[in-house]
């Protein structure tokens, strides 16, 4: 697991890293590197995160008030559509997979690329012309549907630009599966001897699952928007009761991707998160196998449990009861992970740099969005809070608190590995703990309004909820802050930051033997793997201080 | 060897690796594939339990002959295909009947999309395009051939990507800028155009067979 020379091996002379390779502009829009493509998307993502924040921060100031002061209806509805579509589809789903786990999976299972460069790089061609039709739909005029299309209002009604938004989503779902192949196809056929199945780190396995439900959810999705597209375009009637059309079809065909879609979103977060903790806690992963299997039955189980986003839909009771069922189930292998996160900290050495602060972020955030969940998952709950705020809060703990605080912790932790330089250590401790802060003081006054009745997607509200909006609002401020502060300090370490060694955080994992910023094919030479990750002490001892070779060292005694 | 080196692609270092790679990653997208066209003969599937009747009247209106005829087309091209697919392993002195084989798929292929052509002129004359003005007067009917375009208009389209796929390899081959013998790429594209066929052996039961029996 080491770069260390063989007897008699002479050492290489110096190369260029990935980032130095070739400075021309066609060296970066026709690279097959997976690390330059990362980039790419990072770039192409951070734009997109910063379009739907700007569209929700106008979203927010009409909400101090109750009576509309800001906004029309319209411009409202358009507002929170196009941030509902654009952070899902342009940022969350794409964010960690698209940028780490381009960049990670090759050099996390010893690979010097992709199975498959080309199509990678086409796969990014395709999220950007798919981001060009949604930000069309914007610029001519928004569309007024919420990121879900509800039919018949999607199909018949709306006079807005559905079929660009439309056709946008569709197109990256594409971007999305060829990601997916490219990615299951890698981990199947490039891991390094020695990386057997269950030596792998666990954010390969959270990007494997990810990629399974990307490949199998997503073409049900291009469906479901092809048919809107064809009903308004075509004049087909498939969601058209007037003639014999079902739209409640619709909704079954959107959720049957979009439960998984949550999955997507929220399993490289964890996958992050397991890197994260056992580093700064200097112990190994608690139950690792368990890890390994919870992932995998939140990606299966996630295809059985759409029908709880259909209570109030009609569905039929015993439908209701089943999926209901079914989603207090996948809390199960949620919880077995919370838990292991927790256990991992058990006589760890724990300290407190940026990464983990983010990391234990998501995993108190996370916990509070699952548990809120149960309440959702629980009919006669559901009944009460469907479509409120309480709904909002809840998957904006996930969505932002879990998977957005995973992505600051991943960004934290292999920004030295991806740019070779450090960034400021206290700007970053305070910007995770204001995020923390922020985003609480966000999003836990919509439980409050939610579960007394303030129903979501509106612009006027009654006066009593007002304090609970002014909170939201002022909480966003904090939060809008924190994100903009990263912005600012990274963007400044690239230009000032001092060097980044192979491996600053002491940290194992094949991505750490390399340099920082790795050469274009990743390793000198092929790595050998023989023993499981995350050996930050010997088994069966407690976490130790010393630097990894130290351990290793004392763990071959 | 010389023919694995030119084949040989980043970031593969073993060229039996890299093969076995394209298969696996192939298989990986018609398993997508088949979630694609599988939520739409769900939504056929809902459409028809919903109104039994309509689909039976309207699917009694297709014309047969074409769909028969154009799964005859199609079931051997798939033939040809496979031929191409199973000459270009078998030995290099069979480059002449890769090429042949694969000439023959292309036309097949682009003979199914003719045919479909006259199917399609014929439908629009018999106004069986759902809107206003359909010939049918069965609630419901109007939905079995919104599904009857949609699903044999993406079914072209995937045909018509296959017919590409497939002339593009013939014209490679033939100008001799890749090597015939083990050609991944042969193998891969034939799996895809058997995906294609398959779906349309789903299909025409679907579409010309309701109504038929009574």
């Amino acid at each position: 697991m080491t770069d260390a020379l063989l007897a008699g091996e002479l050492p290489l002379p110096p190369r260029p890293d990935y980032l130095r390779h070739g400075a021309t502009i066609s060296s970066w829009l026709a690279t097959t590197d997976h690390k330059r493509i990362a980039i790419l998307y990072a770039i192409t993502i951070t734009f997109f995160f910063f379009m739907g924040g700007a569209a929700i921060t106008a979203v927010r100031l009409e909400l101090f008030q109750p009576n509309g002061w800001l906004l029309t209806s319209d411009t409202y509805n358009k507002l929170f559509s196009f941030h509902g579509i654009i952070m899902v589809w342009f940022f969350l789903v794409p964010s960690i997979p698209n940028t780490f786990g381009n960049f990670l999976l090759p050099l996390m299972i010893g690979a010097p690329d992709v199975a498959f460069p080309r199509l990678n790089l086409f796969s990014w061609y395709l999220t950007v012309a798919a981001g060009a039709f949604t930000v069309y739909a914007l610029v001519a005029g928004g569309v007024d549907t919420g990121w879900t299309f509800y039919t018949p209002y999607s199909s018949m009604f709306s006079n807005t630009h559905v079929f660009a938004a439309a056709a946008g989503v569709f197109v990256v779902g594409f971007a999305s599966i060829a990601t997916g192949v490219n990615f299951i196809t890698t981990t199947h056929m490039l891991r390094a001897p020695g990386m057997t199945w269950f030596r792998l780190p666990l954010f390969v396995w959270a990007i494997y699952a990810t990629s399974l439900i990307m490949v199998l959810a997503t073409p049900v999705l291009a469906i479901s928007l092809l048919l809107v597209i064809a009903e308004r375009v075509l004049g087909l009637p498939i969601f058209d009761p007037a003639r014999g059309g079902d739209p409640i079809l619709f909704q079954h065909l959107f959720w049957f991707y979009s439960h998984p879609a949550v999955y997507i979103m929220v399993l490289p977060a964890m996958g992050v998160v397991s890197e994260i903790i056992p580093c700064f806690a200097r112990r190994r992963i608690f139950g690792y196998d368990f890890m390994v299997y919870a992932m995998l039955a939140i990606a299966g189980v996630g295809f059985f449990v759409w029908g709880h986003h259909m209570f109030v839909s009609g569905q039929s009771a015993l439908a209701s009861l089943v999926f209901s069922f079914l989603s207090f189930i996948i809390a199960v292998p949620s919880a077995i992970k919370v838990f292991n996160w927790t256990a991992s900290l058990y006589r760890g050495q724990i300290s407190f740099e940026s990464p983990m602060l983010y990391a234990l972020g998501f995993v108190g955030l996370f916990t509070t969005g699952g548990l809120s969940g149960l309440f959702l998952a629980s009919i006669p709950v559901d009944i009460h809070v469907t479509d409120t705020y309480f709904v909002v809060a809840h998957f904006h703990y996930i969505m932002v608190g879990g998977s957005v605080s995973a992505f600051f912790a991943g960004l934290h932790f292999w920004w030295p590995k991806v740019t070779g330089k450090l960034y400021p250590e206290s700007w970053a401790k305070f910007a995770a703990i204001l995020m923390y802060a922020g985003f609480n003081m966000t999003f836990l006054p919509q439980f409050f309004a939610g579960y007394l009745g303030m129903p979501r997607r509106y612009h006027t509200y009654p006066a009593e909820f007002q304090i609970y909006n002014v909170m939201s609002s002022a909480g966003a401020a904090v939060l809008a802050i924190a994100y903009l502060l990263p912005l600012g300090y990274l963007t400044w370490s690239l230009f000032y930051g001092g060097k980044a060694a192979k491996n600053p955080w002491g940290a194992t994992g094949l991505e750490w033997t390399t340099g920082s910023p790795p050469p274009p094919k990743n390793f000198d030479r092929q790595p050998r793997v023989d023993r499981g990750p995350y050996a930050y002490h010997a088994e069966g001892m407690s976490a130790g201080t010393d630097p990894p070779e130290m351990q290793n060292a004392r763990e071959t005694r | 060897m010389s023919d694995e080196s030119a084949l040989l692609r980043e970031p593969w270092l073993d060229f039996g690796r890299q093969r076995e790679a394209g298969k696996f990653g192939i298989w990986v997208f018609l398993a997508s594939e088949t979630l694609f066209f599988g939520a739409l003969i769900l939504t056929y599937t809902v459409c028809r339990i919903e109104h039994p009747d309509a689909f039976t009247a309207a699917g009694r209106e297709t014309n047969i002959w074409y769909g028969t005829i154009n799964t005859a087309v199609l079931l051997t091209s798939s033939l040809t295909m496979a031929m191409a697919s199973q000459a270009s392993e078998a030995s290099a002195r069979l480059r002449r009947l890769v090429l042949v084989c694969l000439m023959l798929t292309a036309m097949l292929g682009l003979a199914f999309i003719v045919i479909k052509g006259f199917e399609y002129k014929e439908d629009i004359d018999k106004q069986l395009v759902p809107g206003a003005g359909f010939a049918l007067s069965q609630p419901g009917a109007q939905l079995f051939y919104g599904f009857y375009w949609l699903v044999t208009g993406v079914h072209a389209i995937h045909l018509s990507i296959g017919i590409a796929l497939v002339s593009r390899l013939f014209w490679v081959l033939l100008r001799r800028q890749l090597p015939a013998k083990d050609n991944p790429e042969i193998e891969v594209t034939a799996l895809y155009w058997h995906l294609v066929d398959i779906v349309w052996i789903f299909l025409y039961p679907l579409i010309y067979l309701p109504g038929r029996a009574s």
